[in-house]
């Protein structure tokens, strides 16, 4: 049987972090009521004229300096002319041959292979309006036309739906990092097509391509792609041709529809938009950006093991979620050993959070609070079961740890005087186990220490309850 | 009488005290009332609206108010958006729509205090040289009822000149200012691209659109520019460069001057009383002092077939909005969006904006985009550099506006080129960017105004209107009026 | 009705260049616009003749660079009188006939 090799390339449209539209200054909130943040930019009344967005601009650019693209010193808008009803002018503003960012990558490793995945280019445009359908007519809301896009296209790097997986992961990631996008799938903020083509092991040229349009999950992509990949090999297998094309992704019965639109002139004749002059960034305003940019997911887990000695694998689970990091790093601070912090995220933070299905963001503990708690710990003010005691309060019902282990007692108790009354009480009551401890039973010890923190209700220093039980039971 | 009087002398009696914005509006509307029905230069006049704005601009006025326009109306071609009034472009595909807002020009004449009287007749979305393109009817003449005013803003042009307004704005994307201010013989200005902001100035083609003040003598067109120039945010195509005071470059004597003549220019093909208007027109400047040297700008002969690819092109893409969706005629009956856009397009455009649509789409279709457009953008630079050239060599450039006077009414409509063949000598100035003045030099034998055009370099403007302002004083063509209409 | 894509190097083809600018022509209309516009393409061939290689397309009039806006939000229009305007309209949208996807 002929093998045959996969190559995928992905357009991404990601939705950009900015409080007005693209070339107009309307709301880009999501979820309001239809046509109320419009205006005649965003409608294409006449005579109305489109205004760059600076912070859109910067946005893209921060990306592209993220995924180490290089900046093109001279980018222009231009229109792409196509007539449908989710697009107010007819024409679409965005940018043919001069985009603003060139070339770049993202690394991606998939089973523990370590690959970098080649950026084309990415450029900026505007989105178009929702359009609803009914059973006798058809709706539009132009709320989201001309809310700001940045399109990034990949190089036919990806060799599997896995790959292709992995990409849109670590692009999101990288995004959510750069603070550019709310990368938010559910509200379309990243939405992408898909371009995948097939050839048989030995041909150099590759397969002719399909185009599976406007896919907004990451697992739509992964199955589209596993179904297309086995749709072509069928084709290509019985003899058949592959032919270039538009599909549909049907996420229901789990395949892809060629779209028959009813007429398929495509020309798109681009010209440059007279309205919007070019854009040449200053080389100054370029490095004054890139001054800002966070660090990438990379940089800041090699960061966690040097600055903090985490040890690796922390140090990836904590950067993986940029916001997981930050809180992190907000509670290591003011905690003098920031692995018991990272013990303490990996473990209760983390189970918590899995279990409210809910992100860090909207943890009810905050960092500071969390640093305390562990502060208390590492400094033998509470032991480690009053401590999941404390932060189960914390949890339910908010407050500090240092006052909650106040208000309720439950300071360890390491006076010697105090243990000391406990340990001869326990010496007391248990002369049959104390036998059984002299005569070598190991476990012995264990209970008779128990009995003392049972009876100092959990706050004895246990081990200073231990020395002293061994003290006395030794003389 | 007041309508026949120059925005000056209305400012000066309101100033004065001698008269009332109330009286002037009144005498607008008489004369619009006694004539517009045989020459058809408005397509609405809000008379109520109108009288309204010039009582509170009296009031205004009486409280101690100022304002450079205060109560003065003016005429707005169809194609600006004023706040809550229609804005059909001449065309039935925008029956229906009225404009949310005002275009900056408008504001800025609103903030002057000017009332808005009515709005002129035009070609369709402004493709045309003759205002025949009119979906609502054409103008005439006032001249000669049986000829064009030009175009495409003959219904200012004509207004203007038929003492129907004071003033008048127009737009200018290869003379539509210019042109028709020379057939009716009124002051016709196209700034410098960028000078005054093109928002809500409904494209036509926008890297050449520009809106442009029609008046009855030079020193008002450059009021009505100072008070409109200037950079706009909303335009990212304005210039922001200061606007100088334009009233003191007007001077009655041109000394020190050059003034160019392009070779180009008079080799033939003029219409006989049109070439000698020049002449005499030449001879005026040289008595007042100006130098007259020949220039060259020998991409001339391109600048037609430069400007009807260019323009075509990005109206194809502009006109593309008009689908009978968000505002506007719908057609009815149809199937599918698809269906709609093509029906509503049929039935809501005329003949020459479908051609131009069609024309545009070609040129830029694949295949032809670099053959034709890109092409023609490449000698637009050449254009562009043989005026920066010319100008090395003198301050401005004189030339006819038209090969000809107003032709008469469906004469030039059956073959289009032969109309785009009237725009050679005002298309260059559009391409490259810079600015151009009409200004009335006399009449033909058939007593057919015949205007002078002055160029300029980009933000060249008080040259040309110094230039302009000398040669009316010197000469007072512009004081002729037409006779009543027959 | 919409023709193939091939345009002969000298005649446009009329119908599908209206086609793409979403415009349907009546017979006549074709008839009249292919003569008209074979005419003023032939005009433009003149243009052949200009040696423009090494010169630089004009796309603006301006030497203007770096337009932009802040990013600040202010209040557009009022959806009542944006849906006035429209032809058709429901309560909230603008209606068109049923889009086919």
């Amino acid at each position: 049987m002929t093998a045959y090799y996969v190559t995928i390339g992905l357009e991404v449209h990601v939705q950009l972090k900015t409080h007005s539209k693209m070339f107009c200054a309307c709301s880009t909130d999501f979820g309001q009521s239809p046509n109320t943040q419009v205006c005649p930019v965003c409608l294409g009344y006449p005579g109305s004229l489109p205004v760059m967005n600076r912070a859109a601009i910067r946005l893209t650019v921060m990306s592209g300096l993220m995924l180490g693209c290089r900046i093109n010193p001279y980018s222009k808008f231009d229109r792409k002319n196509y007539f449908y009803p989710d697009m107010p002018k007819n024409y679409q503003i965005t940018q043919c041959d001069k985009p603003l960012c060139l070339g770049g990558g993202v690394d991606i490793e998939v089973n523990g292979k370590s690959r970098r995945i080649g950026i084309t280019r990415i450029h900026q445009e505007e989105d178009v309006a929702k359009n609803l359908h009914y059973a006798k007519w058809s709706g539009i809301d132009y709320n989201r036309a001309g809310v700001p896009l940045m399109e990034i296209v990949s190089e036919p790097d990806m060799e599997s739906p896995e790959e292709a997986f992995a990409y849109l992961l670590a692009l999101r990631q990288i995004l959510l990092y750069a603070g550019v996008s709310d990368c938010n799938l559910e509200e379309g903020n990243m939405r992408c097509d898909v371009n995948v083509s097939i050839r048989p092991e030995g041909q150099k040229e590759l397969g002719t391509k399909a185009e599976i349009k406007n896919m907004n999950t990451f697992k739509g992509v992964f199955a589209a792609l596993q179904y297309e990949i086995a749709r072509q090999t069928e084709v290509v297998s019985s003899g058949g041709k592959i032919v270039q094309e538009t599909r549909r992704w049907d996420a229901d019965s789990g395949q892809t529809f060629s779209m028959r639109t009813k007429e398929d002139a495509h020309d798109y004749r681009y010209f440059p938009e007279p309205d919007l002059m070019p854009v040449a960034l200053p080389e100054a305003l370029v490095a004054e950006w890139a001054a800002s940019l966070p660090e990438l997911p990379a940089q800041r887990r090699e960061r966690f093991v040097r600055d903090y000695g985490l040890p690796e694998y922390d140090a990836q689970v904590l950067a993986a979620d940029k916001a997981v990091g930050d809180y992190f790093e907000l509670a290591a601070r003011r905690c003098p050993n920031p692995k018991a912090v990272s013990n303490w995220m990996m473990s209760d933070v983390m189970r918590t959070l899995s279990e409210k299905d809910i992100s860090i963001t909207a943890f009810s503990i905050p960092p500071e609070a969390l640093a305390e708690l562990v502060g208390l710990t590492e400094a033998k003010a509470i032991n480690s079961n009053t401590a999941r005691e404390v932060f189960s309060i914390m949890l339910t019902e908010g407050g500090r740890a240092g006052e909650i282990v106040t208000a309720r007692g439950l300071a360890q108790v390491s006076d010697a005087g105090a243990i000391e009354k406990v340990v001869d009480q326990v010496i007391a009551e248990n002369a049959k186990v104390i036998e059984d401890f002299r005569s070598g039973k190991a476990a012995a010890f264990k209970f008779l220490v128990g009995q003392v923190m049972r009876l100092s209700k959990g706050k004895a220093n246990p081990q200073m309850a231990g020395d002293m039980l061994q003290r006395k039971l030794s003389n | 009488m007041l309508n026949t009087l120059s925005l000056h002398e209305v400012i000066a009696l309101l100033e004065r005290r001698e008269c009332r914005s109330q009286d002037v509006v009144q005498a607008v509307l008489e004369a619009i009332g006694q004539k517009d029905g045989r020459l058809h230069g408005y397509l609405m006049v809000n008379a109520e609206e109108a009288l309204a704005q010039a009582k509170m601009a009296d009031e205004a006025r009486a409280a101690g108010h100022k304002g450079r326009l205060l109560g003065v109306p003016i005429a707005i071609k169809d194609v600006l958006n004023v706040k809550g009034q229609p804005c059909t472009c001449g065309s039935k595909i925008l029956k229906g729509y009225t404009s949310p807002y005002d275009a900056t020009a408008i504001a800025r004449l609103r903030a002057e205090g000017a009332v808005f009287l009515g709005r002129t007749n035009m070609d369709e979305f402004a493709m045309g040289s003759s205002t025949e393109n009119s979906a609502y009817g054409i103008t005439r003449n006032p001249w000669n009822p049986d000829c064009v005013p030009g175009g495409s803003s003959g219904g200012s042009a004509a207004v203007v000149a038929a003492d129907e307004a004071i003033a008048a704005l127009g737009s200018d994307t290869g003379g539509s200012v210019r042109q028709p201010a020379s057939f009716c013989g009124c002051v016709g200005l196209k700034p410098t691209y960028g000078r005054i902001s093109r928002y809500g100035l409904t494209a036509y083609a926008s890297s050449l659109d520009q809106i442009g003040p029609m008046t009855k003598t030079v020193a008002d067109a450059a009021l009505l520019l100072q008070v409109m120039a200037g950079g706009d945010p909303a335009d990212s195509s304005s210039l922001s460069a200061p606007v100088p005071d334009y009233k003191a470059a007007l001077r009655k004597d041109l000394k020190g001057m050059t003034l160019g003549l392009p070779r180009e220019y008079f080799v033939g093909g003029l219409h006989v009383d049109v070439e000698r208007r020049l002449q005499e027109a030449i001879e005026v400047c040289r008595g007042l002092g100006a130098r007259i040297v020949e220039v060259t700008l020998p991409r001339s002969r391109e600048a037609i077939a430069t400007y009807y690819i260019i323009a075509p092109a990005e109206a194809s893409a502009n006109l593309s909005r008009f689908d009978g969706v968000r505002y506007g005629f719908r057609a009815t009956g149809a199937e599918d969006p698809i269906d709609l856009y093509k029906k509503t397009r049929a039935q809501g455009f005329g003949p020459e904006v479908k051609r131009r649509i069609i024309l545009g789409t070609y040129v830029l279709s694949s295949g032809y985009y670099d053959a034709f457009y890109v092409r023609a953008q490449k000698v637009r630079t050449l254009i562009r550099r043989d005026f920066e050239e010319a100008f090395k060599a003198c301050d401005a450039i004189l030339s006819p506006v038209a090969p000809t006077p107003a032709y008469r009414i469906g004469e030039n409509s059956a073959d289009p080129l032969q109309m785009y063949l009237g725009d050679i000598f005002t298309v260059p100035v559009n391409l490259a960017g810079i600015c151009g003045l009409s200004v009335p030099c006399g009449f033909t034998a058939e007593k057919l105004p015949v205007g002078l055009q002055v160029m300029g370099p980009a933000l060249g403007e008080e040259a040309i209107l110094r230039v302009g302002y000398a040669y009316e004083q010197a000469t007072q063509w512009h004081q002729q009026r037409p006779g009543s209409l027959s | 009705m919409v023709d193939d894509k091939t345009q002969s190097a000298k005649k446009m083809n009329v119908r599908y260049v209206a086609n793409l600018a979403r415009l349907s022509l009546t017979e006549d209309e074709a008839v009249q616009f292919q003569g008209q516009l074979d005419h003023i393409v032939e005009y433009f061939n003149q243009l052949r003749a200009l040696d423009v290689e090494s010169v630089e397309p004009m796309a603006h009039a301006t030497p203007v660079q770096n337009v932009f806006r802040e990013d600040v939000v202010r209040p557009g229009l009022d959806r009542n009188f944006v849906l006035k305007n429209a032809p058709e309209h429901s309560s909230e949208l603008i209606m068109v006939p049923t889009i086919v996807e």
